[in-house]
């Protein structure tokens, strides 16, 4: 069971090895040239003013919240899917009844005009 | 042997997908593309990997060191690590999971870390915005890529992808599930952010989104990442809808490799037809249109399998 998955540690090394050497490689190979206007953020020219943390949209940490409600449904759903054929009917109705509650609060949701960007 | 063998394939097959994308793009835009380095223009990519190579490894002075390091990585590793999961054909792959579908799931999310710790270690406005707007766009996608994949898992009652492509022996899945395909193709899209969904890095808006700050070899990992990401999704595409390996007459690998390569050009075709569009068109789209349509094909696939 454990010994199926070395093949990925070894794949897991590998990438890790090719990156590292990479970065390496890049930074031996590369030369270095400080200047002032490097020092700052790009702006595309212009000069940066205050800090670089704008406060976001609210509308990201909704957009965050929702998915967590929408991805745990789909949580719920893999293990149904997969025994959805020993289920029968009887899983379809209850799936049914638990698909029915989200997409309600889905249409409440978009009703309540927390899906619109401005 | 093996994992090193699909590492290596996969890394020569993003390369050469640069290069495809380039001609062929230069095709369809009536230009000629790169054919100066080598037969074609082959070797341009190894010529873009040497200045790469040779070009000033920044740290920007303002930006959060370890994670401007991290990210970079974090993208390009779990890009790889993905493959493991893929079955090229019967016998050749890194593992068969019966948890494979889930471990893909797993790792493009994984991926998506990447790019949003990118975006913030940076510590410049537009990464910032580049990373926050890739996160909305990442998970308003994946909130969906994993019902649109449950129909399949539904047909073959496994998470494992080569059990999957046994079951589509029959009647490949893209039939009774053209609805999942397609959503499928949607979510894989934005999660790679891959034109017409790279906001993220929307080059008229953002300069270059979440890696603005980035250079040299750092850069390339997010470049590469992102064509070994559209490899992965053409990949796929090709194993849980398109029959994976299974095909008359030619050997199994080619029929992956044809299959697969089918989807690259699809995806670079897309590239070159369509526009971005708009953040909230593209969030609405999302959670209005493709949220539902996938719980509907997800009811409507339940129904017909047990009738």
């Amino acid at each position: 069971m454990t010994a199926q998955y070395i093949p990925l540690v070894v794949l897991l090394g590998v990438a890790g090895v090719l990156v590292v050497t990479f970065f390496l490689l890049s930074s031996i190979l590369g030369k270095k040239n400080m200047t002032p206007t490097k020092a700052m953020p790009y702006e595309s020219g212009m000069e940066s003013h205050g800090a670089a943390g704008v406060r976001p949209s609210v509308k990201f940490y909704l957009t965050a919240i929702l998915f967590v409600v929408f991805d745990v449904e789909a949580v719920f759903l893999y293990p149904w899917a997969i025994e959805y054929r020993s289920l029968g009917w009887a899983g379809l109705v209850m799936m049914l009844g638990f698909l029915v509650v989200l997409a309600l609060g889905l249409l409440y949701v978009w009703k309540k005009g927390a899906l619109e960007w401005e | 042997m093996m994992p090193l063998a699909i590492l290596l394939g996969v890394v020569t097959f993003a390369g050469g997908l640069v290069w495809a994308e380039r001609r062929l793009l230069a095709l369809w835009q009536d230009r000629y593309g790169p054919n100066r380095v080598g037969p074609f223009g082959l070797l341009q990519v190894v010529a873009d990997a040497i200045k790469l190579l040779t070009k000033e490894d920044w740290v920007p002075p303002f930006a959060d060191r370890a994670l401007f390091v991290l990210a970079p990585a974090l993208v390009m590793v779990t890009a790889l690590l993905s493959f493991a999961v893929v079955p090229v054909a019967p016998g050749i792959g890194v593992v068969g999971s019966n948890v494979g579908l889930l471990f893909f799931l797993a790792m493009t999310s994984m991926g998506a870390w990447g790019v949003v710790l990118a975006g913030w270690a940076s510590n410049s406005k537009y990464s910032l915005l580049g990373g926050l707007r890739s996160a909305a766009q990442l998970l308003t996608y994946e909130a969906f890529m994993g019902l649109s994949l449950c129909g399949v898992v539904i047909l073959a009652g496994s998470f494992d992808l080569r059990e999957i492509v046994l079951a589509q022996r029959r009647v490949w899945f893209v039939v009774p599930q053209i609805v999942g395909c397609l959503t499928f193709l949607v979510a894989g899209l934005a999660a790679i952010h891959r034109l017409p969904f790279d906001l993220p890095e929307a080059e008229a808006e953002l300069v270059a989104g979440y890696h603005s700050e980035y250079s040299g070899m750092k850069f390339a990992m997010f470049f590469v990442a992102e064509y070994v990401g559209i490899t992965l999704i053409s990949a796929l595409s090709a194993v849980l809808f398109f029959g994976g390996w299974l095909g008359p007459v030619l050997p199994p690998i080619v029929w992956f490799f044809l299959k697969t390569s089918f989807f690259v050009g699809f995806f670079i075709l897309l590239r070159a037809a369509l526009p971005r569009p708009r953040f909230d068109q593209l969030m609405a789209f999302g959670w209005k249109v493709m949220l539902p349509v996938s719980l509907a094909n997800l009811l409507v696939t339940g129904a017909i399998v047990l009738s």
